[in-house]
């Protein structure tokens, strides 16, 4: 397979419950990102988007985040981000942020940057135009469409192209794709009850689908799911969508 | 028949409201179903039109339009209406605008009066106003008329008995109608309610309606049903009382064509309601004798004035947000505590009541985005609800508010944040702190305190032992040293 093509500094977000729950999946979108030719850098400055506090209605803890990202990831050529809902959270509250600032020249910056800024699985079919990306993953496998990459990002079936060009890789669709899994950041403790009935829909689907593996885009949903799916030992598991693309032939 | 209003300053707070109606299977089973139903044809029926979103930006705009413009279109339909044979009377709160209507059926001699399905006459709670004055109001909209029978409340905007089933409905029918047969089918159901009607249309010389919408350009008042009885009750009658929230003005009859296009579209699924009322004023020899408009603000004013939480008002009542809301699928109408449930309720419903009656609404949503995608008028539901759980917190925060736990544990995280040392530092922490609830294979099944809410349902697992940055950190380290 040839993927030589302008090879890129990519500058990776790897955001805070990916850095600190979840570092395989940054490890797998280092592993990817430099199969395919490019430079991985890591900005050791960067910390937190900013969503928990911004949608829950914390405006005056999220907003200082707004310009660390911006001074952490100025000069990068792309930044990519593993979570599509931190990518969400930048690109459709960041300028609105900046306004509540009252601050020009972050509303200049975050014009030059925004659009450098991609989620994993968007990088790699829209920036990068690719469905291939060389992995191998002889599992079945269920895709949950995360709201944020679904309905913000616009992600559409790019994560299902990528996905089936997996080798040896038996894709099951899921009822009720664009259902929520429940999870939305602190509704799951501040209505964690109806929280739950969400997941237990979710989870259901999950199972229906036969399964090993549930993936996304985005880990916060994974960690959701993976919840239900742990306590009621169905023995089904969670893996974020750069996991199986880093996947390779033994 | 007094039953307890939906009332959002005596209503339990979400969470608890919902875990209620959570245990409620027939309850959820019914609000899946239906909900279920009416999206099919939703989908089917926006599906026709290859310019859906064009429309629903042309419905964004005559609303944003029409709500800029509020003050000088109101007086335009005033001037028409009354020049056409209507009296227009302005309501500057509920309070208000119930002593209008009493006053108006009390003069019309009526002790009773027929109504059609109307959010607003329930947002003021104007039943339990019209009985304390001695009149009975008979509701005609087949879902109210259920509602109203069986001692319930409304748990949709356009499906107010959208939570019953059936069987439920055939029960209430035959012990309030005092039936001795009724038999099963919707038909049947329908044929009971239709007879009970007629006696009243025939007879009543007062009904109350609300409206879908004003046209200032004519005078005209528009209302779309399914039914026909609020045709019934629109011309039968002697006198015509109309009330309205004064966000319910359109400019131009022509916005119709949009608006005619958008509602049916999202309420029901149907590509044009089955009747369509436009009238303006009077007419000699046909319809009501007298006709009255009551346009009431209670609090739309304030909305308007906040510019992040004006688009609420956009809103035409289609209902399409919480038939698509998965947490209204969950829970149905009454978990809201609000005539206006699901996603629209917990906007609309803070910014009507003042936030300190309906702190737990905003919070009543995923953020999943569902309720924006099908919005009819592209009210960005998430944003507002990002809006006013801002505004909670400044208030939830004040004084001593700023010393309770989630406000703190928000503070703490937030300075965190900012440092990448404090951040590397809380890592470690975070490590150490959670081993004691780490079980054998590495998970957490139990979290202590708010966080208690999560482990209710889900295991957490638990922290690995090196973070992606040391792992990177060490991969440097290393390639440096091969250098």
């Amino acid at each position: 397979m040839n993927f030589r093509r302008t090879a890129l500094r990519v500058a990776l977000f790897i955001t805070c419950y990916n850095d600190t729950l979840f570092p395989e999946t940054g490890k797998a979108a280092v592993r990817v990102l430099e199969r395919l030719g490019h430079t991985v850098e890591f900005p050791s400055g960067q910390t937190c988007c900013g969503q928990m506090h911004w949608n829950t209605g914390y405006q005056a803890e999220a907003l200082p985040l707004v310009r660390r990202f911006v001074e952490q990831f100025r000069d990068a050529e792309a930044v990519v981000v593993p979570s599509s809902s931190c990518v969400a959270m930048m690109r459709d509250h960041y300028p609105l942020m900046a306004g509540e600032l009252h601050d020009e020249a972050l509303k200049r910056d975050l014009n030059v940057l925004l659009p450098k800024v991609w989620e994993f699985s968007e990088f790699l079919t829209k920036k990068l135009g690719l469905e291939d990306v060389g992995a191998s993953y002889p599992h079945k496998v269920t895709y949950h469409a995360s709201c944020h990459g679904l309905r913000n990002l616009g992600l559409g079936d790019g994560p299902i192209q990528l996905l089936k060009s997996v080798r040896g890789i038996e894709l099951i669709p899921i009822e009720g794709l664009e259902q929520c899994c429940g999870f939305g950041g602190t509704f799951a403790v501040k209505n964690a009850d109806v929280s739950a009935a969400m997941l237990a829909d979710k989870t259901k689907a999950v199972i229906d689908t036969g399964a090993e593996i549930c993936t996304a885009c985005d880990n916060s949903c994974l960690m959701h799911i993976e919840g239900g799916l742990h306590r009621q030992r169905t023995g089904v598991r969670t893996l974020h969508l750069a996991e199986i693309l880093a996947g390779e032939e033994r | 028949m007094s039953r307890i209003p939906l009332d959002p300053a005596t209503a339990p707070a979400f969470p608890k409201a919902a875990k209620v109606s959570l245990h409620d299977l027939q309850l959820r089973r019914n609000v899946k179903h239906a909900t279920n139903v009416i999206q099919t044809k939703r989908q089917r029926v926006v599906g026709e039109r290859p310019d859906w979103q064009q429309l629903r930006e042309a419905g964004r705009q005559i609303r944003e339009h029409a709500l800029a413009y509020m003050d000088e279109y109101l007086e335009q339909f005033e001037r028409n209406c009354e020049a056409a044979g209507g009296h227009v009377h302005w309501a500057r709160d509920a309070e208000e605008a119930r002593q209008i209507v009493v006053r108006l059926a009390t003069e019309a001699g009526s002790r009773e009066v027929v109504k059609i399905k109307s959010m607003t006459t329930e947002e003021i709670h104007l039943n339990n106003a019209l009985e304390a004055a001695g009149i009975n109001a008979i509701e005609t909209d087949l879902a109210e008329l259920i509602i109203q029978l069986g001692q319930d409340q409304p748990s949709h905007i356009v499906v107010p008995a959208l939570h019953k089933s059936r069987h439920e409905i055939r029960e209430i029918f035959l012990r309030e109608m005092g039936l001795k047969h009724l038999g099963e089918e919707p038909a049947d159901l329908a044929e009971a309610a239709r007879t009970y009607l007629r006696k009243k249309f025939l007879t009543v010389q007062t009904a109350i309606s609300g409206a879908n919408f004003l046209i200032a350009e004519t005078g005209s008042v528009c209302i779309v049903e399914s039914e026909g009885n609020g045709r019934m009750c629109l011309t039968l009658p002697q006198t015509l009382i109309t009330i309205a929230g004064i966000d319910k003005v359109l400019p131009r009859f022509q916005d119709l064509e949009v608006m005619l296009q958008l509602l049916p579209r999202s309420a029901t699924g149907e590509r044009m309601n089955p009747y369509n009322s436009i009238w303006t004023g009077l007419h000699e020899n046909d319809g009501p004798r007298n006709f009255h408009v009551v346009l009431m603000d209670n609090a739309r004013t304030d909305v308007l004035a906040d510019p992040e939480g004006r688009q609420t008002l956009y809103c035409i009542r289609c209902g399409a947000c919480q038939n698509a809301c998965p947490v209204y699928r969950q829970t149905g109408g009454h978990a809201y505590g609000s005539v206006y449930a699901g996603p629209i309720g917990a906007i609309l419903t803070p910014q009507l009541q003042k936030m300190e009656h309906a702190q737990s609404l905003p919070y009543a949503s995923s953020l999943c985005g569902a309720c924006y995608e099908v919005c009819p008028v592209k009210i960005n539901i998430p944003e507002v609800l990002i809006h006013l759980r801002n505004k909670v917190v400044k208030q939830q925060t004040r004084g001593m508010g700023r010393l309770n736990p989630e406000a703190v544990a928000m503070k703490v995280l937030g300075m965190i944040f900012r440092s990448e040392s404090r951040f590397r530092a809380a890592q470690k922490f975070g490590r150490a702190a959670e081993k004691p609830l780490v079980n054998r294979e590495g998970w957490i099944g139990w979290l202590p305190g708010m966080l208690g809410g999560w482990t209710q349902a889900r295991d957490l697992h638990a922290m690995p032992q090196q973070t992606f940055r040391e792992w990177f950190d060490a991969r440097e380290k290393k390639d440096r040293g091969h250098a």
